[in-house]
């Protein structure tokens, strides 16, 4: 039987809530409402710096790569308050979350010498390059190739639905370094790629539906990446990218990107009588504290080193289905058209978050993905 | 868990099985009183399992609960969670515990508490025609009846479980009792019995479709009942982290222990419906028979959803209680609980 643990009591974290809480109150008191809703998409080096400063990023890493050696829970409390007030956290994010973590366990002493630090400042921004054309959720189809050359690689192919890579200072590469997509699992590795610096790299903006650019296609035509590019073991690619996944998947912002929606609703029917009013915030407000429940639990899991893909599937499969249902469920109450344009931030933060909501069971494994991860957690795959 | 906790655990399981195999669990349903199940259970010191203090077994109370998901997940034919809870609430209160069946009466219920006399005619009482003694609650204040109470018609709920009209006018020791209400306390056990029911149901759909074969193959071969065991999966996954929250808040005595609890009512009832339907939907004809164990769990499940307070009653206090704070303070109001 699944087990989830229970998040224990930590005094440390509960102090450093009151901490964040002030420092976001003051920071970003300007943002409007859509603003917050775009949640872990808004971008802004300022904003992830400060935070850096406050050394509320890369916490639980070692001091000797610029971490504050603190709890995973104190991590999550500021990763917590940061998506439920709305922040920019698009700059920092991926390297504090997943890009950074990976380094620290499979990087290089040089890699994680000039790179670390720099994440932990809130000064180095990361793209994380798995898909690519013929290979979304499959992601062992890799076809993007980097071949040992004199002095390092040769990359060839291209990769897709890369968030950030216009920002980024670097990229992990996914890719194969040896045999072919038969192969499968067999022969791939992760690479760091300069954003700022390979040659024979080219990025062009993908825009989603709502014609804004946080997608992009990158391309390698024989770029060159020098020996040092390679994180862990070459051929190890795919066991590194597995334990990654588990950080990706169980975190609050699977349940909290679209809180500013939940917000506004409140906001809308505070004061109102209204029976249905009532029943609908008691419903999201019990997903939304289970949700908590699970996803800490997950936390407890991983503080212990203990594996928790299964619970981190289950955590995004139904927080997924929890923001999916926000925009559905906030329409029902009230009497207007979802409007970007509108004056009114509950029908602008509406507009956003269902045009975002398609999104929330793709990115970072979709829904179908999830389920047959559960399904083997339970044996029966 | 301390060592005592998961030992206390072990034995609570193995006493279950040895009593409640499918012939036992026929005959409770059939309306006998399991009378040699309960002695086992009074001689193991159940009923006092909740009891903090020197009365009981020094067992951290939020551990001492894991006891009622366990009756849960074996859909257990006898008044154990309630005379559990109902001697912690006892001890609580400062009035004197008993191993005999306790039978809750909570607010709600129609009964007035005046001059040391409870006087009422509760409907939907769990197991009152069993009950040594009665536990009620009148306007912040509980009752204890041991004498003064009879049976006026006897009911079940949906898993054939006692539930009785009673007529109770009797002398009642009277106290105030701290930090909850009974009513409360009465809806955090049968949260606590859903989570473990809903494990039960995915052991039991996880067994089925791994044995049955169609097409060819077993039932599991096919992502279509992968996918559908999955969800069912979440949910109970979901419900025992909304129970969890509940207990340890109701435990350790938190400022937010009746949020917790109606979020882990709100929540459950919610994933006990999709559970019981994918339940149903993946075991096939064979799950809606009599003769299959299934309905025992589904019809608790069905039944537990809406006993101390329905689930609309506590969803509408979750709602109030959220509604009471601004867009500023609802995440505070989150994190606090």
């Amino acid at each position: 039987m699944l087990h989830f643990s229970s998040p224990p009591r930590h005094d440390a974290a509960e102090q450093l809530r009151g901490e964040v809480r002030a420092f976001l109150a003051e920071r970003i008191v300007d943002r409007t409402p859509l603003q917050r809703a775009e949640s872990w998409n808004g971008f802004d080096r300022g904003f992830s710096k400060a935070l850096g400063a406050r050394g509320w990023l890369g916490m639980t890493w070692p001091k000797q790569y610029g971490g504050h050696e603190r709890s995973s829970f104190e991590r999550y409390v500021v990763v917590e308050e940061t998506l439920a007030a709305g922040a920019p956290v698009s700059a920092h994010w991926i390297a504090d979350r997943q890009s950074g973590p990976t380094l620290l366990k499979f990087g290089t002493e040089e890699q994680k010498a000039a790179i670390l630090p720099r994440i932990a400042a809130g000064d180095c921004v990361f793209c994380i390059g798995m898909s690519e054309p013929d290979s979304g959720s499959d992601l062992a189809a890799v076809r993007t190739r980097a071949e040992r050359v004199a002095g390092g690689w040769r990359v060839t192919g291209t990769k897709l639905w890369t968030t950030n890579a216009h920002e980024a200072d670097y990229m992990i590469l996914f890719c194969r370094t040896s045999g072919s997509p038969a192969d499968r699992h067999k022969g791939t590795s992760q690479l760091l790629v300069d954003m700022k610096a390979t040659e024979g790299m080219t990025v062009r903006p993908i825009l989603d539906l709502a014609g804004q650019h946080h997608f992009n296609e990158v391309h390698f035509d024989n770029a060159f990446l020098p020996d040092g590019a390679l994180i862990g073991s070459e051929g190890g690619g795919w066991n590194q990218v597995m334990s990654e996944l588990a950080f990706e998947r169980s975190g609050p912002e699977r349940f909290l990107s679209s809180i500013q929606l939940l917000l506004e609703l409140i906001h809308a029917l505070r004061g109102s009588d209204s029976e249905l009013a009532q029943m609908t915030i008691g419903r999201l407000t019990a997903h939304l504290l289970t949700l908590r429940r699970l996803s800490r639990g997950v936390a407890t899991l991983l503080e212990a080193h203990q594996d928790a893909s299964t619970h981190a599937a289950i955590v995004k499969d139904l927080g997924a289905t929890f923001e999916q249902d926000l925009p559905e469920i906030a329409r029902t109450l009230v009497d207007a058209e979802p409007d970007r344009e509108s004056t009114r931030d509950l029908l602008a933060v509406l507009a956003y978050t269902m045009m975002s909501a398609p999104s929330f069971s793709l990115r970072g494994g979709t829904r179908e993905i999830l389920r047959g991860i559960i399904a083997r957690g339970l044996g029966v795959r | 868990m301390s060592d005592t906790g998961a030992l206390l655990l072990d034995m609570t399981e193995r006493l279950l099985v040895e009593q409640f195999d499918d012939a036992a669990m026929r005959a409770a349903r059939a309306g006998e009183w399991p009378q040699d199940a309960w002695d086992a259970a009074v001689a193991q010191g159940l009923p006092l399992a909740l009891v903090e203090g020197e009365q009981g077994f020094g067992v951290p109370l939020a551990e001492g609960l894991a006891l009622i998901g366990l009756l849960g997940r074996h859909a257990v034919p006898l008044p154990l969670a309630e005379t559990m809870i109902g001697n912690a609430l006892l001890a609580r209160a400062g009035l004197p515990v008993t191993e005999g069946v306790i039978a809750l009466v909570p607010e709600g219920a129609g009964i007035t508490l005046e001059d040391d006399t409870a006087v009422g005619e509760p409907d939907r009482v769990a197991w009152g025609r069993n009950a040594a003694a009665l536990l009620v609650e009148d306007g912040g204040q509980v009752g204890l009846v041991t004498s003064g109470f009879r049976t006026l018609g006897q009911g079940s709920n949906l898993a054939e479980m006692p539930r009785d009209r009673m007529a109770i006018e009797g002398p009642a020791q009277i106290a105030l009792l701290p930090g909850t209400s009974l009513l409360e306390a009465g809806a955090l056990v049968r949260a606590l019995a859903m989570a473990g029911a809903m494990q039960t149901l995915v052991a039991l759909t996880v067994a089925h479709v791994t044995e049955r074969v169609q097409f060819g193959r077993a039932l599991s071969n096919f992502q279509a009942v992968q996918h559908s065991l999955a969800r069912l999966a979440s949910e109970a996954a979901a419900a025992s982290a909304a129970a969890d929250l509940a207990a340890e808040a109701f435990a350790g005595a938190s400022p937010q222990t009746t949020v917790a609890i109606a979020a882990a009512r709100t929540r459950i009832s919610e994933a006990a419906g999709i559970a019981i339907g994918i339940a149903h939907q993946l075991h096939g004809a064979i799950g809606f028979t009599e003769e299959h164990r299934l309905h025992w769990f589904t019809t608790a499940l069905w039944s537990w959803r809406d006993e101390f307070g329905s689930a609309a009653h506590w969803t509408r206090r979750l709602g109030q209680a959220a509604l009471a704070h601004d867009k500023a303070g609802y995440w505070p109001f989150i994190t606090s609980v």
